[in-house]
């Protein structure tokens, strides 16, 4: 013991009290604390705010509404092949059929390579069609110029019918898939977000050392769950946004609307998140957990195709889901224009989802 | 002024089975650095924090600051600083980011800047966390205890894995501390620690204290607190009580060949165990003699060594 003498402490104090924090400090640090440390994540920017923007631009293109398409069909040069090409000149398909007169042999071997669907050849006998019947378009230019060709000629329909078609802004599948995507984005970064991050602070054992702490708990999850609503605001901004100015996507409700709708649907899936995490001690496990809860969603909610097309016997199950909830409110405000007030049934399911989850997730939570 | 820290009776059972503290009492004054020692599996983790109020006891009182923890969870949460053990901070926060987080917690916090200085975290203060060494990563854990200006500091395992540099550095900010009048208590299964830092301390083995007092105390309370350290080779064999036989010795262990005498008066023993050791018609292979250190305590009480290897 020769290197440390019993210490007389010196009549210097503990310090005295310089700073005071009010009630609000801890949560306004925590808030500061959790939007740093998601910013300076490369992969949370990409999987909440690149990757729903990717999605929606691949499944926009795939499923993109093409211009009509253009039938390309040889005519046999013979003596008939001028009033065959006249017509067509003639009747309503007009613009959808391309036919070019050529040689038998070079028609033919167009034919064989693909160029053309269909030849047409015309001698004292009548119409002859070759004609491929492996190949749908080749199967369609047969019809398609056959009904050209007797329209044109004088074949009357014995039924009255008309067509609309359907391409507007709101109708398209576009329109469709983007307040999909948004509840569905909803809901991962909601799941993770709170869940994902609670039990990382828990393996890490930082829960345990906050709460040896004056830190509010209360503090703690008002500032997780108000870190969602940040994001929520970036997230909706940024899909709506996307849609109206690449995909000329028209939203006609209200966007206060959309944003509370949002807003409820980011604190709900937080509680379902924090429910999923509330005992779970391993990333690994939680992360189990949390696909488990949202493949039943990813699947029924009709974030990429309509419920509907599931049998009638499961669709209430169905409409008793979060995302479900979320997805039918979403498309409800921001395609058809409806109000806050006739979505109160799948709003009162997201909030119970929420509440019960948020309550039972306190009762059963574990801090370290 | 009662003491900082007391508490009486306390055991605590894990699921019924495990014995983790089999009933602990201890009285820790104001201003003094006071050591739970002992070896891994000890207690010392369960019985700090029991003490920090993170865990239930089963049975046992505590009293922090003349306060329980049941009536007064909040006030005392404001007057002591904890640092866990292996506590993973935010890797993508800075050194003072983590400081701000932990002082808003506090209704009078220290000032992030003077803690920074104090700990030598000044040249790190904007660096990641996730950046930050072993011992850097210590500093700031220890730190974010301090920022809280607390009355009394809990340390568990501060040194651990920490490189002797860094482990002295530490102590340093234990002993400043101290010297503002804080009260410290600290689990440690390092002996030298232990003897360098700690006022008093208490020996814990199987969730009981062994032994208290100060070092000085303990290593006095030791029948001999000279150790005489040799071995041999060649002679006729023999057991080991004629070297217990020789003037002086109070006890003989052996181990991994060699044969450790405790002593009053090692100049008296030396020339008994020569002349032993060239009637056994042997050799002497090795010789040294030191002070008995806690180590020595530990062995002498439990018959097992602090660090199992």
């Amino acid at each position: 013991m020769a290197d440390l003498e019993i210490q007389t402490p010196p009549e210097e104090m503990l310090r005295p009290p310089t700073l005071v924090n009010g009630r609000w400090a801890g949560y306004r640090a925590l808030l500061g604390a959790r939007m740093k440390e998601l910013w300076r994540e490369p992969e949370v920017i990409f999987w909440v705010f690149v990757f729903p923007l990717l999605l929606a631009l691949g499944l926009g293109i795939a499923f993109r509404n093409k211009p009509p398409e253009v039938t390309a069909i040889a005519v046999v040069n013979n003596s008939h092949a001028q009033q065959v090409v006249d017509l067509l000149q003639h009747s309503p398909s007009k613009g959808a059929i391309h036919a070019d007169v050529l040689d038998e042999s070079v028609a033919l071997d167009r034919f064989r390579l693909g160029q053309y669907s269909l030849v047409v050849t015309e001698d004292d006998s009548g119409m002859h069609y070759r004609y491929d019947p492996a190949r749908p378009e080749s199967v369609l230019a047969r019809s398609q110029v056959d009904d050209a060709l007797q329209t044109a000629a004088g074949r009357s329909s014995p039924l009255k019918a008309e067509a609309t078609q359907s391409s507007e802004p709101g109708a398209r599948y576009i329109d469709f898939l983007i307040p999909g995507l948004l509840g569905m984005n909803l809901m991962n970064s909601g799941m993770w977000g709170v869940g994902f991050a609670v039990v990382d602070m828990r393996q890490r054992k930082l829960l345990k050392r906050f709460i040896a702490s004056p830190m509010r708990r209360t503090d703690f999850l008002l500032a997780l769950g108000s870190s969602r609503l940040v994001l929520m605001l970036i997230e909706v901004g940024l899909l709506l946004g996307f849609g109206v100015l690449v995909f000329h996507m028209k939203v006609e409700g209200s966007l206060l609307a959309i944003l509370l709708v949002a807003a409820l649907g980011a604190v709900s899936f937080g509680g379902v998140g924090l429910l999923t995490a509330s005992r779970a001690q391993k990333i690994e496990s939680v992360s189990g957990l949390i696909n488990l809860v949202m493949m039943p969603m990813w699947i029924f909610s009709g974030v990429f195709f309509s419920y509907e097309r599931f049998p009638q016997m499961i669709q209430p199950a169905i409409k008793a889901l979060p995302l479900t909830a979320l997805n039918d409110a979403l498309r409800a405000i921001i395609l058809q224009g409806a109000g806050l007030g006739s979505q109160w049934i799948p709003l009162a399911i997201l909030a119970a989802w929420g509440g019960v989850s948020f309550v039972l997730a306190l009762k059963w939570f574990r801090w370290s | 002024m009662g003491p900082a820290i007391r508490c009486s009776g306390l055991k605590k059972t894990y699921d019924g089975k495990v014995e983790a503290v089999r009933g602990l009492d201890l009285a820790i004054e104001p201003g003094e650095c006071f050591g739970l020692l002992g070896p891994n599996g000890a207690g010392k983790t369960t019985t700090i924090e029991i003490l920090e109020g993170l865990l239930e006891p089963t049975s046992g009182e505590v009293e922090i600051l003349g306060m329980t923890w049941r009536g007064h969870e909040r006030e005392l949460r404001e007057l002591l600083g904890i640092s866990l053990q292996e506590t993973r901070l935010s890797e993508k926060l800075t050194v003072r980011e983590t400081l701000h987080l932990f002082a808003s917690f506090y209704h009078h916090p220290s000032p992030v800047a003077e803690v920074l200085d104090e700990l030598s975290l000044n040249e790190k203060a904007d660096a990641m966390v996730g950046k930050l060494s072993g011992g850097q990563k210590q500093r700031l854990a220890v730190a974010t205890a301090l920022v809280g200006n607390p009355k009394i500091l809990f340390l568990d395992e501060p040194t651990t894995g920490l490189d002797p540099q860094s482990r002295r550095q530490l102590w340093e900010i234990v002993r400043q501390f101290q010297q503002r009048r804080g009260t410290v208590l600290l689990t440690t299964h390092y002996m030298d620690e232990a003897e360098r830092l700690c006022d008093r301390l208490a020996i814990i083995d199987q969730g009981k204290v062994i032994a208290a007092g100060t070092p000085e105390e303990l290593i006095a309370g030791l029948s001999g607190h000279h150790v005489v350290e040799f071995a041999i080779s060649g002679g006729n064999g023999g057991g080991e009580e004629i070297w217990g036989r020789l003037a002086g010795v109070q006890s003989v262990r052996s181990e991994d060949g060699f044969y450790c005498l405790q002593v009053d008066e090692p100049h008296h023993t030396i020339p008994a165990l020569l002349v032993a050791i060239q009637q056994k018609g042997a050799q002497l292979a090795h010789l040294t003699t030191r002070q008995a250190s806690l180590e020595d305590v530990f062995v002498t009480l439990t018959g097992r060594h602090l660090r199992e290897e």
